[in-house]
């Protein structure tokens, strides 16, 4: 009795999940789609512990309720403290949790299950996935917080890499063929290989392709979630692991696509090598600058203004200050957009949730396809902390190794200004042409600073 | 390989479900604005987070007195607790913002 409706409860989780995630594909249906989904997930969870059929000593029982207790309570406060332009670094946290309890899960049965290779196959791959994503979220979570800001390369890390991941592949499959190698001390050597591998294989990827590598790990731990499902036969487990890996691995090739670099390119790295910048940085020539009281006439007077935000906006915490401007040009009759480069910010979509933080209507940020032919009648176009997004080598200089992405051609309208704190190169490491542009002025400085200067200089107008 | 034949043969409806719940998520996916991405891949963080169910089932499958195993199992719960509220909390706070103002 309790085992069948503990099945209908993973049944109406694994349909909560898909409806839900369905429903978070539409702005309008999005936050009722995540609710239904953890509505789904507590089902789930009660039915697991309150349906459970054969005798449990009550402290086991203490012990779960008391980790619940302590995770939700962690949990709950994290996710609502922490600052909008922080949550990549969040998800990715997040991330490396799930891989780290299904490769405990792993580490718990292997004794239990080693001698049976139905078991092993699953417990082996849970162990290998979760922990390749926990070191690897852990990594990629201390380079977007900043602690660990180069990109560490180590001599033909790609071979070393190569190399490894063999091995640990090898010494899981030898371990299930191989009755001699079945034992507990080679499980600890294939954790400790899988850690390092997960280490090594976020340490040379650079910030810019963290969302990338954050995307990608989130399909790994939906992954070593649906080994845990198959080991146990649980249908909830293997329909949201499963989900979560295909998906997690479209948006990796979305977002990829969104560079126009294929992903191999971003894990074995072609990007911020050794041969990238130099070819672009030898030209230059001479920039010039704009005032903000001039900027702010320029502005004023304009019919069309579009504004292209950049990660840089949102470390400067300014996405309030430009909301006001956006506010001010509007009441004076401009016409006001923000055209949203797709990897614009740290992940594609952060700079609208940031964007929406300070209540700017969704109706106005415009996808790139949409918005680049708008520049050409447009007055003035206000970069914010944006680099690479707006950099016309991309289609101009086939050397460069941004060349084929896909830009916001703002160079179509009549003033561009761009707003950077000083002249050093985006976060690809390459030079801007863009600056050069006789119809560009600089307009220097950080970000809020500067604009709450501009604001308030539209104000006196 | 005889193992591994017998293993699939075993599985069959389980490596059918697997291979269609694959296109379920690769259509579910399909066709959403780049808007929505952050706020997806999050909520997608957070349904992984089910393998706190499996965490949760070790545990209750354990001897009193594995004190070991039930410390780790202890970790796996709090963890994948963390994964599963904070995932979801974290989705809610961004999609909050996504309320039209009219």
């Amino acid at each position: 009795m309790n085992l069948s409706l503990l099945e209908i409860c993973y049944l109406i989780a694994s349909v909560t999940f898909v409806i839900g995630l369905k429903m978070m594909g539409n702005p309008k249906t999005a936050r009722k789609g995540n609710l239904i989904g953890a509505a789904g997930m507590t089902t789930a969870i009660l039915g697991t512990i309150l349906l459970h059929e054969g005798e449990v000593p009550g402290i086991i029982y203490g012990l779960i309720a008391l980790a619940i207790l302590i995770g939700t309570i962690a949990g709950w406060v994290t996710a609502r403290k922490v600052a909008m332009t922080k949550m990549p670094e969040l998800v990715s946290l997040f991330n490396g949790m799930g891989g780290a309890c299904a490769a405990l899960i792993s580490l718990i049965e292997y004794p239990h299950l080693s001698h049976d290779t139905a078991a092993l196959i699953p417990v082996l791959a849970g162990l290998i996935i979760g922990s390749v994503s926990f070191s690897g979220s852990m990594i990629a979570f201390l380079k977007l917080n900043g602690t660990m800001n180069k990109a560490i390369r180590i001599p033909s890390y790609n071979i070393i890499n190569t190399i490894l991941m063999i091995i640990t592949l090898g010494l899981g499959a030898m371990m299930v063929i191989n009755g001699d190698l079945n034992t507990t001390a080679f499980m600890y050597l294939l954790l400790a290989l899988s850690l390092l591998y997960g280490v090594l294989f976020v340490v040379p990827i650079g910030g810019a392709d963290m969302p990338v590598v954050i995307s990608l790990l989130n399909s790994f731990t939906g992954l070593a979630a649906a080994f845990g499902g198959f080991l146990y036969g649980n249908k909830a487990m293997l329909t949201g692991g499963i989900l979560v890996g295909s998906a997690g691995t479209l948006l990796t090739v979305i977002m990829c696509k969104a560079m126009n670099r294929p992903l191999s390119n971003v894990i074995f790295g072609a990007f911020g090598g050794g041969s990238a910048g130099v070819g672009a940085s030898a030209e230059g020539g001479t920039v010039k600058d704009i005032q903000v009281a001039d900027l702010a006439v320029l502005m004023n007077y304009s019919k069309k203004v579009i504004i292209v935000p950049g990660y840089g906006l949102a470390v400067a915490q300014a996405q309030h200050v430009i909301h006001e401007i956006e506010l001010i040009l509007e009441s004076r009759g401009v016409e006001v957009k923000y055209a949203i480069h797709p990897v614009a910010g740290r992940m594609p979509g952060h700079m609208n949730v940031l964007l929406a933080e300070s209540s700017v209507d969704y109706g106005k940020l415009a996808e790139m396809e949409e918005v680049n032919p708008e520049f050409a009648s447009t007055d003035v176009v206000l970069v914010v902390g944006a680099n690479d997004v707006v950099n016309p080598a991309a289609k101009t200089d086939p050397s460069s190794p941004i060349f084929g992405m896909p830009i916001l051609e703002v160079e179509n309208a009549t003033h561009i200004i761009v707003n950077k704190r000083s002249m050093s190169a985006g976060y690809a490491g390459i030079d801007n042409q863009l600056f050069y542009n006789p119809k560009t002025s600089m307009l220097f400085g950080d970000a809020k600073s500067v604009l709450t200067a501009l604001a308030n200089e539209l104000k006196s107008l | 390989m005889e193992n591994i034949l017998a293993f699939i043969q075993e599985n069959i409806d389980m490596i059918y479900f697997i291979i269609l719940s694959i296109f379920v998520g690769v259509e579910v996916i399909g066709h959403v604005p780049t808007v929505l991405h952050t706020p997806l891949m999050s909520g997608a963080n957070a349904i992984h987070g089910v393998v706190i169910v499996g965490a949760i089932y070790v545990m209750l499958n354990l001897a009193s007195d594995d004190y070991v195993s039930l410390a780790l199992g202890f970790l796996a719960v709090l963890l994948g607790t963390l994964n599963v509220v904070g995932g979801f909390v974290v989705t809610d706070r961004m999609l909050e913002m996504f309320k039209k103002k009219k």
